[in-house]
């Protein structure tokens, strides 16, 4: 299943205009605002779509996007961030980073109580930092493993001593990246067989209520919740509805409040946009921030040699693909780099639509036209996440063969595309992922040698590998200068412009669309994930 | 026999299948001229996208990505009929010579082969067309493949039944006590006089085949090479609202076409079942 520049970059100067001069800024949508009514009202039920159905709701174990969505509310992470990506407070009231980089201690709140009643404490927060999530999450296992210790002096502060500077480590305490895990249910047990698996019980504003597999997830207002007078609504349901035509219809009638992520097709969007109940933005998808590209198996010729990769860069019109294949959801990429991701070099330009250049390096590789203006072939396996997907490989075998390059289209089903990339058995497919908002989170996985892993998806499945750029995400995920850093990104982006290890195409968005009866629901850099404790129904 | 005027006589009679003549004599001068008719490839964008019918260069319209419709309706019909004919023959060869063993020899050899065809009766055509298929990855040989397959089983009862009846006829008996071979007999004697009904199923086959072969585009199963009416309904269904015009000339080419075999089939019927026609009428 399939992603940029924000408009609404400066958002929070206009709300804080907004709070200034509240009469003269209507055009500021309060669904992205902070609450400006002076007295939200409690009680309330939001709908909200959720597709695919999760598979579970125990965070720990399951990240799936809709994973996300519904445990975000029940589960919490010690941070959350703004839409800039700097840490906000969650489960940590507070936090302080030593001078040197190496230590973080983090202040819990001191009144939190896990659903079933029971206190939450530093010691929840060793369980699931040194136990629990390093068995069962590789994003989390990749990131605790940098500390030498992690101990906690009393029971409301941890503390984590790394092993060297690693910056980006603020950036790994989101809900999803290491939600907090009761240490009194699952403490000496198997985790994945664990019983309360099926009952999650977290810390959020949120309880869960009732599944009905197939058809709603029902969650009730947490009234032990640690912020007084919070949450303001009463329930919230998420509809398993599985066909994108019914749920775009869903949203329409007011059936449903919210969609979020690939619930609604690119096509249906410029639709729903004119539909006067709904408020829509591509904002709260900062954290993910995700990058889509061609991929290429640098074990293929000639795909190995980097003009034959320019070349394609030089045959695509990626705003045509933005615009008439993703209905203008998304940015041109410039880079590896998505805009929101820290470390982004804005001076970097986009390669163009260039055809004559295109052919001028196919031309010196050797690669003559034949007969029928082939100059290679090669195969394409598009992703098989939906038809935009499959309408993007139409369009790049016909780009393609306007500078002789041959392509022939794979099928595959998602099964067997996992296989068959992270096996290392494909030429060119199309790829996504998420950056996590640090280059050393979601960036560098994709083209550091290092990563080369068979078998292992979403690492270096190209096989690229080029020392200088090892070298520059290393120094740069541990350098504690930010300025010093910024020039080492810099120069990354500058290498890997250059090389073209995948085509990037687009820096992609999401469509989130939000009855307006709803208040402060897109508030943060995790958008739809959050846990939704300020959101509140505007009074009739 | 019946002369062949005679033959054209009693197809006429049935106005519908002359009709249904026509339309299909239409596609194939389409199929076989696509090339000359429309040159580029049918994927190639050679317009803006969206652009409604009776626009310039586009009598048809484009789609969402710039395809001119009318090209793809075209080397669609290349792609259909190739399909319906290919799977088709795949089908009368293996569903008539087993129905043919079955009916001849009978005994353990006819149980044998109609439990076999009762096995394949139980799976619901389209569910096993789908997954055979999916399972070989679509491409035009996979999907001749399956749909050839999932066709068969009725055709080996009909040659069976025709067998069954033509084996006791006094023509076989005589050509067995000749000592001609079982072989011959079944070529030469049995199988050309038991042609009309088969004949008849066949035609109604290649509308069926290429319904299954539109079925299987419109889910994304189709060969992502090439074009097909099928894939063209499946990727326009999604801007329907906005744009009518890319599902609906590549429906109403599938509908026509296969209603007009259909009639054919009809037509068929009624000239080489002189008896049975018009029964009722």
């Amino acid at each position: 299943m399939s992603f940029i520049s924000y408009r609404f970059r400066h958002l929070a100067a206009a709300s804080l205009l907004a709070l200034a001069v509240p009469a003269l800024s209507p055009s500021v949508p309060s669904f992205i605002s902070p609450a400006l009514a002076a007295d939200p009202a409690r009680g309330g039920t939001m709908n909200i779509i959720v597709q695919p159905e999760p598979p579970m709701l125990q965070l720990g174990l399951n990240q799936q996007g809709p994973t996300q969505t519904v445990a975000g509310k029940i589960y919490q992470g010690l941070l959350t961030y703004d839409e800039k990506l700097d840490p906000l407070p969650s489960l940590a009231k507070s936090w302080t980073v030593s001078d040197d980089g190496l230590t973080y201690t983090f202040k819990l709140h001191e009144n939190v109580k896990w659903h079933d009643g029971k206190p939450f404490t530093s010691k929840d927060v060793l369980f699931s930092t040194t136990k629990f999530l390093p068995e069962v999450h590789s994003r989390a296992r990749a990131n605790f493993a940098r500390c030498e210790s992690i101990t906690a002096p009393d029971d409301y502060t941890v503390v984590f001593k790394l092993k060297e500077p690693f910056p980006a480590f603020i950036r790994a305490f989101e809900v999803a990246s290491a939600p907090m895990i009761p240490a009194h249910l699952y403490e000496g047990t198997d985790f994945r067989n664990n019983p309360a698996n099926a009952t999650p019980i977290g810390t959020g504003p949120f309880k869960l209520k009732e599944w009905v597999k197939g058809s709603y997830i029902h969650l009730v207002r947490n009234e032990d919740y640690y912020k007084p007078g919070l949450p303001y609504l009463d329930n919230i349901y998420f509809r398993v509805i599985p066909d994108a035509a019914s749920r775009a219809l869903a949203l329409e009638s007011g059936q449903v409040d919210q969609s979020q992520y690939n619930d609604i097709e690119p096509f249906d969007v410029a639709r729903l946009k004119e539909v006067k109940s709904l408020n829509f933005t591509t904002k709260g998808y900062e954290f993910v921030a995700p990058v889509s590209w061609l991929e290429i198996n640098h074990r293929v010729k000639p795909l190995d040699d980097k003009r034959f990769r320019k070349a394609i860069m030089y045959a695509i019109d990626r705003e045509f693909i933005r615009d008439k294949i993703w209905f203008g959801l998304g940015n041109v990429a410039s880079g590896p780099f998505n805009s929101s991701t820290k470390g982004f070099d804005s001076s970097i330009v986009p390669y163009a639509k260039n055809v004559d250049k295109a052919k001028a390096l196919l031309d010196e590789m050797g690669l003559k036209p034949d007969a029928k203006g082939v100059r290679a072939t090669v195969k394409l396996m598009p992703m098989p996440y939906g038809e935009t997907w499959q309408r993007l490989g139409e369009y790049l075998k016909q780009s393609l063969k306007q500078v002789g390059i041959a392509v022939v289209l794979e099928s595959t089903d998602v099964a067997g595309w996992v296989q068959r990339v992270s096996n290392w058995d494909y030429e060119i497919t199309t790829n996504f992922t998420y950056q996590y908002g640090d280059p050393a989170l979601g960036v560098s996985r994709t083209y550091v040698s290092d990563n080369i892993r068979k078998g292992v998806m979403f690492s270096n499945t190209m096989g690229y590998s080029n020392p200088k750029v090892d070298e520059l995400f290393a120094a740069a995920a541990k350098e504690n200068d930010p300025a010093k850093r910024q020039a080492m990104y810099s120069e990354v982006q500058k290498v890997l412009v250059d090389d073209v290890p995948v085509v990037w195409l687009l820096e992609m968005q999401f469509p989130t669309f939000v009855s307006k009866k709803f208040n402060n629901v897109i508030t943060t850099g995790i958008g739809v994930n959050e846990s939704y404790e300020s959101v509140y129904l505007s009074k009739p | 026999m019946k002369t062949s005027s005679g033959f054209w006589a009693a197809y006429a009679r049935n106005k519908g299948a002359v009709f249904g003549l026509l339309i299909v004599a239409v596609v194939i001068v389409l199929a076989l001229f696509s090339g000359v008719l429309f040159p580029e490839s049918p994927w190639e964008m050679v317009n803006a996208p969206f652009l409604p019918p009776m626009s310039d260069g586009a009598l048809l319209g484009t789609d969402t990505l710039g395809r001119d419709i009318a090209a793809g309706i075209a080397h669609g019909a290349r792609m259909s009929l190739w399909i319906g004919l290919v799977s088709t023959g795949v089908a009368l060869l293996i569903g008539v010579s087993l129905g043919a063993l079955a009916g001849f020899f009978g005994g353990v050899v006819d149980d044998a082969i109609m439990r076999f065809t009762e096995l394949f009766q139980t799976i619901p055509n389209f569910v096993l067309a789908v997954v055979l298929v999916a399972i070989f990855t679509p491409s035009s040989t996979s999907i001749v493949a399956a749909i050839a397959i999932v066709s068969w089983p009725p055709l080996a009862r009909l040659a069976r039944g025709e067998f069954l009846s033509l084996r006791s006829r006094e023509f076989v008996q005589a050509a067995i006590t000749t000592g001609q071979s079982n072989l011959t007999i079944i070529v030469r004697q049995i199988l050309p006089n038991s042609l009309s009904p088969i004949i008849v199923s066949a035609s109604l086959m290649v509308a069926t085949a290429i319904l299954l072969e539109s079925s299987l585009s419109f889910l994304g199963l189709g060969d992502p090479n090439q074009m097909s009416w099928g894939y063209m309904v499946g990727a326009a269904r999604t801007v329907i609202r906005q744009a009518w015009w890319m599902s609906f000339f590549p429906g109403l080419a599938i509908l026509l076409t296969v209603l007009s075999l259909n009639l054919i089939g009809e037509g068929l019927n009624d000239a080489l079942n002189p008896k049975l026609a018009r029964k009722g009428r």
